[in-house]
């Protein structure tokens, strides 16, 4: 792709701004979508809500857009204070979930919609560039309803960035997508994003989705943002149960502290001892409190019983029996019955694989303690799990 | 888990050969066509070639028609009661002007913003059906008497001094004007104008609107560039409900008009009833038929709504 339609514009690089909400919130009668938040979106970043729907991202966004009224709160892009304005009267621009065309319109004449509307003469150009841009170049005199479904959601794309919004909301727009398609468009919509470089503010409720484009996620739930950060970090790091669930898979135990000292916290649970490092242990530990003791299933190593001694010192170890395995290709992965947890998933990669390890198999669990964290024992252990994201499967690839 | 020496399983078996296409039930819907197909035949199809070979028959009622193929029927009836025919078109359409003017704002209230009140509101709508359209028409000679109270207003305000130099009211009379025909038209044939409407307006997705305005629309551009242009299969049909039945209408004109606010309407049924000129009433019926065949296919060719989904 050689067009970008940003560099000939002289006033790209001073244009837009950071996307700061401040004590914004939504209630609806006595039901509170979203609680008031602060949040900043960088400028020219890709920002994604992640969170099961009905936690508040979708009404979050619109209340970017202006469709929908905030209860409380201000919406600022860069300096200037938008929250009066209505839509039509904001620089940002939407693709929506279903993608909203105007099936009375042709593809050209929905692209070019938002340039006549301010009054824009000589669309031609820019029209053209746009529908290259999104590689529809050919498909310009069709109707909505005569392109599929990936065409068109590259329509909706095509037609609100041919604007050049400061902000770039989407609402979901992969959604309707079969998961092929939806691999292929995260990649073209994260190129798009490079490539004209204005903030995107991406609504999804695909964990996996949020991930690969992001640069920074907020996961919600229940009308507040849970955690912030980078994928990577939200994923090695998460500091509730419901980010642990969520975003992949965890195993959760619940476990005493036994002793803190040099940077390091131990606990018991069930009868053996767990080290982790205490920077990463988001509760207060303290000798005798309880804590929920997290490891992500890749990051064990299962050994057959009869080699436990193998097993070097100073690796966290836990002994349990396979209750179930399951193939899946690049890796296998167990679920293993232990004292501390009756759940526990591990995912082995098939490089070298053990015959002994079947279900009824004795086996040790060891990781590295530095891949430990420690979260607050006050929380449902199971948040986040009923989620339609977060199944396991996606994290052993 | 399956180890890599157990054995390939079985080939599947070869799935049977496709059988062929069940012929059974091929004429089924034909059979369910055939009530509608005879109805049509016996109350429509034959009605309308007896009435053809009156229009071409000459003769008088004492001495018994007979069919001579006499088209000059035609000619002459036309060349007497243009006046009538250009009349009926004028009435109709300012009827189905009115019509949209008034329906359109009551449909969108109705699919857009009445909320919980909307099913009420459409009952409101239907109600005049209940009563007889006689006796919906005879009130409203009531309502436009002479010196009644909307007269009395519409004078006050001078109204009927501007309508009056338009020639749709006569000195400070209503009733047996053309404006009082057309209102007349306007009220009786008002629901087939909301109806249709409505049911295209209720069609829109709303989130359309919202992507309008997303895209730099003002509520009003939304309206012109979105609303309407998707409401059109909405005022199309309601347009013709409303044209089509006004044009033929005779009672509005005999009930609130006079005279000279014959429509072809009323011109059919005297020829038919009074004067008894069954020829004449049959190429009279035609003509109408005809003339209203031809604007409403150029109205839809205009309109050119198979564009729209």
């Amino acid at each position: 792709m050689t067009t970008n339609p940003t560099k000939t514009r002289p006033d790209a690089a001073d244009r837009g701004g950071d996307v700061r909400l401040a004590g914004i919130g939504k209630t609806y009668g006595s039901f509170t979508a979203v609680h008031p938040l602060d949040l900043t979106v960088a400028r020219g970043s890709f920002f994604a809500l992640l969170g099961a729907s009905g936690c508040g991202k979708t009404t979050t966004l619109r209340m970017i857009a202006g469709l929908e009224e905030p209860s409380s709160g201000t919406v600022h892009l860069g300096d200037r204070d938008v929250t009066a304005l209505p839509p039509y009267k904001r620089p940002v621009n939407t693709v929506f979930q279903s993608y909203a065309l105007f099936p009375h319109l042709d593809i050209y004449e929905n692209v070019a919609f938002g340039l006549r509307r301010r009054g824009i003469r000589s669309v031609k150009k820019q029209v053209g560039e746009m529908l290259d841009l999104v590689q529809l170049g050919e498909q310009a005199r069709r109707k909505p309803h005569q392109l599929s479904g990936g065409q068109q959601q590259r329509v909706a794309v095509a037609r609100a960035l041919i604007n050049h919004p400061e902000v770039l909301l989407l609402d979901e727009p992969l959604g309707a997508l079969d998961l092929k398609l939806r691999r292929r468009m995260q990649l073209e919509l994260k190129r798009i994003q490079t490539e004209v470089g204005i903030t995107f503010v991406h609504v999804t409720h695909d964990q996996e989705e949020a991930m690969t484009m992001a640069d920074r996620v907020a996961v919600m739930n229940a009308g507040r943002v849970e955690q912030l950060g980078a994928p990577a970090d939200l994923y090695e790091n998460p500091r509730t149960t419901f980010v642990a669930n969520f975003l992949g898979t965890s195993n959760l135990v619940e476990a005493e502290v036994d002793t803190r000292g040099g940077g390091d916290v131990v606990v018991k649970a069930a009868g053996g001892k767990l080290v982790l490092p205490g920077a990463r242990c988001s509760a207060p530990a303290q000798a005798g409190g309880r804590v929920l003791v997290g490891i992500r299933p890749e990051k064990i190593t299962l050994t057959h019983a009869d080699d436990a001694g193998s097993v070097p010192e100073g690796r966290n170890r836990i002994t349990g029996t396979i209750s179930n395995t399951s193939f899946i290709g690049v890796s296998t992965q167990y679920v293993v019955d232990c004292a501390a947890c009756p759940e526990f998933e591990v995912y082995a990669q098939n490089i070298d694989r053990d015959p002994r390890l079947v279900p009824g198999a004795d086996v040790v669990l060891h990781w590295d303690p530095a891949h430990t964290f420690g979260l607050d024992a006050g929380q449902s252990v199971l948040a986040g799990t009923t989620g339609e994201a977060g199944t396991a499967g996606d994290g052993a690839a | 888990m399956a180890t890599l020496t157990e054995a390939p399983p079985p080939p599947a078996p070869a799935a049977p050969e496709k059988a062929p296409p069940r012929r059974r039930g091929r004429r089924t819907p034909y059979w369910l066509l055939l009530p509608g197909i005879l109805w049509l035949v016996v109350f429509f199809a034959a009605p309308m070639v007896y009435q053809a070979s009156t229009s071409v028959q000459t003769g008088s009622l004492e001495e018994g028609y007979e069919v001579t193929w006499h088209f000059a029927t035609y000619w002459d009836a036309l060349s007497a009661y243009w006046p009538q025919f250009l009349r009926s078109v004028a009435y109709a359409a300012s009827a189905t002007v009115l019509c949209l003017l008034l329906g359109y704002p009551l449909a969108y209230l109705i699919a857009f913003r009445a909320g919980r009140w909307r099913n009420l509101i459409m009952i409101l709508v239907i109600a005049p059906f209940f009563t007889s359209f006689l006796i919906r028409t005879l009130a409203w000679k009531t309502i436009l008497a002479d010196g009644g109270p909307v007269v009395d207003a519409l004078g006050t305000l001078h109204v009927l001094d501007v309508t009056g130099r338009l020639g749709w009211t006569s000195g400070d009379r209503v009733l047996a004007t053309p404006l009082a025909v057309v209102c007349g038209l306007t009220y009786n044939f008002l629901p087939f104008m909301i109806l249709p409407l409505y049911t295209s307006l209720e069609r829109i997705d709303g989130r359309l609107h919202e992507a309008a305005g997303d895209l730099y629309a003002k509520p009003s551009t939304v309206f012109r560039k979105v609303t309407f242009p998707l409401s059109m299969p909405g005022v199309v049909s309601g347009t013709l409900l409303t044209f089509i039945p006004a044009t033929g209408d005779y009672v509005n004109a005999s009930l609130l008009g006079s005279a000279d606010t014959g429509m072809i309407g009323n011109v059919i049924q005297s020829q038919f009833l009074r004067v008894l000129d069954y020829p004449t009433a049959a190429a009279l019926s035609f003509l109408l038929m005809a003339a209203i065949l031809a604007m409403v296919t150029l109205y839809i060719r205009r309109s050119g709504t198979e564009e729209l989904v």
